[in-house]
């Protein structure tokens, strides 16, 4: 040790020497987390948890939540799909299956996100442009007509309003004759990140924590391969966030699901094993891989020793990833396919279980199918040519990798340790801490930008006159007058007798703190539109103010 | 000197206000007084900010793809209302084709990814220099 030390004291001393001459790229070389890298790493850089022996499958899990992760089945790819109407969308989702896509990933437009009907004055204008129109069960019925429930896995992203649209999923499947138990996929059901970085919030935040407390009770006893919540660290990412605050937010969150629901009553292995996470993967190459890695030893952490869990199935992270929406450039996009198939490796390198790669026309409009096909082929050259699927953790005992787990790791605690003395992430995205963190992050990445002290190739640095835009894909605007239409045919056909008795019977479960679940269940069978459902709640629990600060 | 005022808005649904607060912060920086109003503002929310806070200028921001029936709106609102003197920008993830439907319609200005903050704070200030002379 002491040699090495030695050893590495002259090699330094050499290597200032010839800076004096030959001074570097740049003063300090840092990651996005502002982490400071050194020159080179040695074995004197290793954490002593790394003298623990880690293997994959065991805990901390750093290396991996499976002992042989991809030598088993690969990742699930998941590309993020859904416009216009349930129709159009259902063909797309065909369409994707028969390329080899392995699981749906719905994107609902935004008046369904926040629980409006098309005929909102609210929905002027967006209905159908950023994922599918879902105003009852009946548009539901279209979207998954010919899928085999029990075949394919799905995932949701909605949140405020994720009760009501797993209802109708689970009333479709009920339909085709698929049993609840063989469900497979995701509700985003994060409401906490809706606050902070997204922006499709509907009511406060205690009922809302009371409706996803409703959802793990309700999925644990009757839909029980269901991840109930999809934490998510993408969304706090895309809004500016580093790597480290990425994980600390989304773990802050996830720390107060877990109390909500210990609070409410439930046994944290009864439903921990069903929480899932969603992080970003931008281009910091090795900080991202090293955020995964340390991710999975945080929350396995947390788990055991602060919630006193038994199950090993509680403690794994396991998530999917996307690509950094917001690192894509809407100058020279084809570049886009490299930034995304680089990003998409660090996830692979970091143990995800799922992946979306994002299409290289996304800084321009929604992807064509085109581009949506090389996003998925990126996936598929990665998993069956690269080789990196076939040892797990192959960058586990870098000096480098293991160093950088372990920094990450040291100020994720600092920032969760603040978050907790604030009172918990409920106090600390009242207070407006958490928004304020991250804008702040986003200001000093565009200036970093501006002054070019981070090089963004094709916008600030390796500019080309730029040529027309390729072919983008609009979404008609007659959408959202047919989806109106729609609507107000499934109003005079449906029995409004029922569908007011089950509005009214919602109504009173929230008014007395029962589940929602069944009744909401009840009013989805009724054809009671997402809005009504959503209506009668917003009138019981109030809807949030947000507090906007810049 | 009268500090230069500007309104940002959100119109529409979508919950992408990164840029707007980027933006926002840069016209602060830059001296300016702004006002963020944020987030899913209908065009007539807008107006009677723009209206109540005095402002040179309203900024639009929106990512949803409604911007070609939303920041239009706004433009007419202000001119009914008699505050045409009001100038509105906007920016986005917008396609190029549909930026000169949007310059007719009224809107001074459009700002895609990648635009330098640079570039937006002169405009503002020459915008609002124009307007004054």
């Amino acid at each position: 040790m002491a040699d090495k030390q030695e050893r590495l004291a002259k090699w330094r001393a050499q290597l200032e020497k010839a800076l004096e001459r030959f001074p570097e790229r740049k003063k300090s070389f840092t990651t996005s987390s502002g982490i400071e890298l050194k020159t080179v790493y040695t074995d004197l850089d290793l954490p002593p948890a790394v003298d623990d022996f880690p293997l994959p499958g065991e805990f901390p899990y750093t290396r991996g939540v499976q002992r042989n992760m991809y030598r088993g089945r690969l990742w699930t790819m998941r590309q993020y799909a859904g416009f216009a109407t349930a129709e159009e969308s259902n063909e797309r989702y065909k369409y994707l299956l028969s390329q080899g896509q392995t699981g749906l990933s719905v994107a609902f437009d935004l008046p369904t996100q926040i629980g409006l009907d098309s005929d909102h004055p609210l929905a002027d204008g967006e209905v159908g442009k950023v994922g599918v129109a879902i105003d009852s069960l009946a548009d539901m019925e279209v979207l998954f007509k010919d899928i085999p429930l029990d075949k394919v896995s799905t995932s949701m992203t909605i949140n405020a309003p994720a009760m009501v649209l797993l209802a109708m999923y689970l009333v479709v499947a009920e339909k085709q004759g698929v049993d609840w138990a063989s469900l497979k996929g995701t509700i985003q059901n994060d409401i906490l990140k809706e606050y902070v970085a997204r922006g499709t919030y509907i009511f406060p935040p205690e009922p809302s924590l009371k409706i996803i407390t409703d959802i793990f009770a309700f999925c644990a006893e009757n839909v029980p391969n269901w991840n109930t919540i999809s934490i998510s660290g993408y969304h706090i990412r895309e809004a500016g966030a580093t790597a480290v605050q990425e994980i600390a937010y989304t773990l802050a969150n996830a720390i107060c699901y877990v109390e909500s629901a210990i609070k409410a009553g439930l046994n944290v292995d009864d439903f921990a094993p069903r929480l899932s996470f969603f992080f970003n993967a931008h281009s910091n190459f090795f900080e991202e891989i090293a955020k995964f890695r340390a991710a999975r030893k945080l929350w396995a952490e947390i788990m055991r020793h602060r919630f006193g869990a038994q199950n090993p199935k509680s403690m794994l992270l396991r998530f999917h990833t996307q690509t950094g929406g917001s690192t894509l450039t809407a100058q020279q996009p084809d570049n886009n396919i490299v930034r995304v198939a680089l990003q998409a490796l660090s996830a692979v390198l970091g143990g995800t279980q799922s992946l979306h790669t994002n299409s290289r026309d996304e800084a321009l409009a929604l992807p064509s199918e085109e581009s949506v096909r090389i996003a998925l082929r990126t996936q598929q050259i990665i998993a069956h040519e690269t080789g990196v699927a076939d040892v797990v953790d192959p960058l586990g005992g870098s000096y480098y990798v293991e160093s950088l787990t372990a920094e990450i790791e040291k100020r994720v605690k600092e920032e969760l340790a603040k978050i907790d003395a604030m009172g918990g992430a409920v106090a600390a995205i009242n207070s407006g801490y958490i928004q304020r963190q991250i804008q702040d992050s986003a200001y000093q990445f565009q200036m970093a930008v501006e002054t070019k002290e981070q090089i963004i190739v094709g916008v600030n640095q390796f500019t080309v006159e730029e040529e027309t835009q390729p072919d983008l894909l609009r979404v008609d605007p007659s959408v959202q007058a047919a989806q109106i239409r729609r609507l107000q045919e499934l109003k005079s056909r449906r029995d409004s007798a029922k569908v007011r008795q089950a509005l009214d019977a919602v109504a009173a479960a929230a008014r007395e703190g029962a589940n929602l679940f069944p009744p909401v269940l009840d009013a989805v069978r009724s054809y009671a539109t997402l809005g009504e459902i959503c209506g009668v709640l917003r009138e019981v629990y109030g809807e949030y103010q947000a507090k906007d600060l810049i | 000197m009268v500090p230069i005022r500007v309104l940002v808005a959100k119109p529409g649904l979508d919950g992408h206000d990164r840029g707007a607060k980027v933006v926002a912060r840069a016209l602060r920086d830059a001296g300016m007084e702004v006002i963020y109003t944020g987030l899913r503002q209908s065009p007539e929310q807008i107006v009677r900010a723009a209206i109540q806070e005095d402002v040179d200028m309203v900024g639009l921001s929106c990512l949803s793809g409604a911007h070609n029936s939303l920041f239009p709106k706004v433009v007419q609102l202000l001119k009914e209302a008699g505050a045409e003197d009001i100038q509105v920008f906007g920016g986005g993830v917008i396609p190029e084709s549909d930026i000169p439907g949007l310059l007719e319609a009224g809107v001074r200005a459009v700002f895609t990814p990648g635009t330098p903050l640079e570039e937006i704070v002169n405009f503002v200030r020459e915008s609002v220099k124009k307007g004054d002379a």
